[in-house]
């Protein structure tokens, strides 16, 4: 069997593989550094005990479960307090509550939002504070 | 071994029992955890915040002086509603409109012309019986219990039934990305996204923390009176009782709940 411009056509085909391939082999063996997150906030810095809505494990697996729960209950049900797990008493609110002490969203939200190609679409809607002029 | 039917029947009773056992037994264990609420507020606590069985407001339009337009710049500021600059874009949550549009069915050529030539302000009419929550395909629109028809923006799709269901278009959607619109947003707020369909909320968020209505706050000359409906000592009930007033396109049957005193 002949191939008409076969070189042509293995070159092609080789170059066609590396680049497909290339995401698999470029990145092999080099883990990508997680996102640092900042807590350097006034808000956070004044607290005595540096302890979120509920624990940190908690918050880092459900804060959008939480969110969405918060949503509907302060929208529909017009329940806008929420009490943790230790008793405390929280307005449900994202810009109220979550971004009062997380005031630093590009260094909080959006590191773990980028790191991991989340987009949330809060805040197309909720203002964030600090960035709408009083 | 070959199973009698004795034997077979019994097999399958005991089947029967152990699909049904955990339904019947429910152990801790195999409960869905729920996380605990609760709908005390420090700031939003129940004992500040106004409650009604039945929301509704009165507009004296003989008080309201042709051009004033407090209420609706107090409500637009307080809600972040954009200023497109062009009508066919346009969001508002409470407008003034020429009396003629506003009563249809009342009006004739004969009508005193001072009450004609009156343009009432107009807002959503947070109807008993709402024909835009009907149509709501994901019921992001809803009614609460006290009567406020409320928009869940998060729901919202922007199919725009509600705005076709509405006789009174009270409805405005937003096209375009409102952000860039408003000329100074209230923090305290949120905005709405481009496509979503935006209306009065009979001020819900401020109700929660035991404020009046901005617009009602807002009018000097006290042509607007909120208050429950429900409650025969209301203000708006005893000043209803005194003054002859007309709902908007009353037979329609939608019921609306803005009074107005012509």
């Amino acid at each position: 069997m002949k191939i008409y411009n076969g070189g042509k056509i293995v070159a092609g085909i080789v170059i066609f593989i590396i680049v497909v391939t290339f995401p698999f082999w470029y990145g092999k063996g080099k883990p990508s550094p997680p996102p640092q997150l900042s807590l350097d906030t006034p808000a956070i810095a004044q607290l005595q005990d540096k302890r979120c809505v509920e624990d940190v494990n908690f918050m880092r697996a459900n804060h959008m479960k939480l969110l969405d729960a918060w949503r509907d209950e302060s929208v529909r049900e017009g329940k806008r307090l929420y009490t943790a797990k230790d008793g405390r008493t929280f307005e449900k609110s994202l810009s109220g509550a979550c971004l009062k002490c997380h005031s630093n969203k590009e260094q909080f939200c959006d590191r773990c939002h980028n790191y991991l190609a989340a987009k949330p679409s809060c805040f197309s809607c909720h203002n964030i504070p600090g960035e709408v002029k009083k | 071994m070959t199973t009698n039917r004795r034997e077979f029947l019994k097999i399958a009773g005991v089947s029967t029992l152990s699909l049904i056992a955990p339904a019947i037994v429910c152990p801790a264990w195999a409960k869905e955890k729920i996380i605990p609420v609760s709908n005390f507020p420090e700031a939003l606590s129940p004992s500040k915040a106004l409650t009604a069985k039945r929301w509704a407001m009165a507009i004296d339009a003989s008080k309201c002086p042709a051009d004033c337009v407090d209420c609706i710049a107090a409500c637009h500021a307080t809600h972040n509603v954009p200023d497109f600059g062009n009508l066919k874009d346009e969001v508002k949550w409470i407008w003034r409109e020429d009396f003629p549009h506003i009563f249809p069915e009342v009006n004739h050529s004969y009508l005193p012309k001072i009450a004609r030539a009156r343009r009432p302000i107009v807002l959503c009419n947070q109807c008993a019986n709402p024909p835009c929550v009907r149509v709501c395909p994901t019921k992001a629109t809803f009614q609460r219990q006290d009567g406020i028809v409320m928009i869940d923006y998060h729901r919202c799709i922007g199919c725009r039934l509600c705005m076709a269901a509405c006789p009174y278009g009270a409805r405005s959607m937003n096209y375009r990305d409102p952000r860039p619109f408003i000329t100074r947003i209230n923090p305290d707020y949120p905005t709405r996204t481009k496509g979503v369909v935006e209306k009065c909320n009979f001020c819900e968020e401020r109700l929660a923390k035991g404020l009046g209505p901005a617009c009602v706050l807002a009018c000097k000359e006290k042509a607007l009176v909120f208050g429950d409906m429900e409650n025969p000592q209301s203000e708006i009930r005893l000043l209803l009782e005194k003054r002859f007033n007309l709902l908007r396109r009353a037979s329609l049957g939608t019921k609306p709940q803005i009074y107005y005193i012509v």
